[in-house]
C-alpha cells in the first residue's frame, strides 16, 4: 500500500502537471481538490482516465470520483480493491 | 481620435524583447518547454495553472504579461484580445490525436483535449486579468498586420473597448514566435501597418 501511495502521487504529480509541488508535500490524507492540492474538474476527469489506463478500473459515474478522490490514502485503498491491472 | 501602439513584445529564439529593447535572453539554446518555464521564473509569477496550459497557450499568456506589466494602469478592463497565427492549435491537435490513435489504446487525455482550440490561449489571459470583453482569434498564412489594424481600430473606433492586445502567437513542433502589443489612444508609436510590419521585422 505504502509503494502505490508514492506511485500515486509520483503520477499526480507528473499527470497533472503539478510543477511546483513535491511528493513529501502531499500528506497521505490531504484532500486533493479545493484546499488541497487545489486540483480542478478537469484534473477529476485526468484522475478517472489513469484509473483506467494504469489500473483497469473503470469508473462509470464521474460523481464517484468525488469519494475516492478525496486523498491519497482512499484512492489507493480503492485502487488495491479494485484493480485489474 | 488616433490610435497608437502602447507596448509590444516579441518572444521568439529563446529572446524576449519589450518595446524594442532586448529584456530577457536565454544563453543555452533550450526548448520552449524549458524557456517558457524559465520566462514564469522571470517574471516572478506565482500561477500554478500556467503549467496544465499547452504551450500556444503559455506563449500568449506570457506575452500578455509582459505588456501588461509594462503598461502604467492596470486598473483598465477594458480591453479586447485579438490575436492570430498559422498553426492554429494543431500541436496540441496532434497529442490529442495521437492518444486516440489505437483503438486497443484509446486513452484520450482531458488536460489536452481543452486546448484544442487555438482561443483557449484567449481564454486564458482573460481569466488570468478577469477580462471579460470582445474576443477573437484568426488564422492566417502569415502576420497580417493590415487586418488586425482595421479590426482593433473599429473596436475602438466603435467605443467597445478602450484599448486592444492584438497579437501573433504561432506554434508548432517547437517552433514558436510571438508578436504581442496593445492598441490604445496612449503611446508614441502610431498604429499603422507600416509600423506594424516594421515592429513584427524587427526593425523598430
Amino acid at each position: 500500500m505504502e509503494v502505490l501511495k508514492l506511485e500515486l502521487k509520483e503520477k499526480i504529480i507528473e499527470q497533472l502537471n503539478l510543477e511546483d509541488v513535491s511528493i513529501e508535500e502531499i500528506g497521505d490524507n490531504d484532500p486533493l481538490f479545493g484546499d488541497g492540492l487545489g486540483l480542478d474538474s478537469i484534473d477529476a476527469l485526468e484522475l478517472i482516465v489513469m484509473l483506467d489506463k494504469d489500473y483497469g478500473i473503470k469508473l462509470l459515474d464521474p460523481k464517484e470520483g468525488k469519494k475516492i478522490f478525496q486523498s491519497i490514502e482512499v484512492m489507493a485503498a480503492y485502487i488495491t480493491e479494485h484493480r485489474t491491472k | 481620435m488616433k490610435n497608437y501602439i502602447q507596448s509590444y513584445c516579441i518572444i521568439k529564439n529563446n529572446t524576449v524583447r519589450l518595446n524594442g529593447q532586448p529584456n530577457y535572453t536565454e544563453k543555452n539554446n533550450l526548448g520552449f518547454s524549458d524557456f517558457s518555464k524559465k520566462l514564469y521564473k522571470e517574471l516572478n509569477l506565482s500561477y500554478s495553472k500556467f503549467f496544465k496550459m499547452d504551450n500556444l497557450s503559455k506563449l500568449a499568456f506570457l506575452g500578455a504579461e509582459y505588456i501588461f506589466r509594462d503598461i502604467e494602469t492596470r486598473a483598465d478592463k477594458n480591453i479586447a484580445i485579438v490575436l492570430s497565427n498559422r498553426a492554429s492549435s494543431l500541436d496540441t491537435d496532434r497529442k490529442h490525436q495521437h492518444s486516440i490513435q489505437d483503438k486497443d489504446s484509446y486513452y484520450p487525455s482531458p488536460a489536452v483535449f481543452v486546448y484544442t482550440l487555438p482561443n483557449i490561449a484567449i481564454g486564458e489571459i482573460s481569466i488570468k486579468h478577469q477580462l471579460k470583453s470582445e474576443n477573437a482569434f484568426f488564422i492566417f498564412d502569415t502576420f497580417n498586420p493590415q487586418f488586425l489594424s482595421n479590426y482593433a481600430d473599429i473596436l475602438i473606433e466603435k467605443n467597445k473597448v478602450e484599448s486592444v492586445l492584438c497579437g501573433w502567437v504561432d506554434y508548432d513542433n517547437d517552433q514558436y514566435e510571438g508578436f504581442m502589443y496593445l492598441v490604445s489612444h496612449k503611446g508614441k508609436l502610431k498604429h499603422t501597418v507600416k509600423q506594424l510590419t516594421n515592429i513584427y521585422q524587427n526593425k523598430e
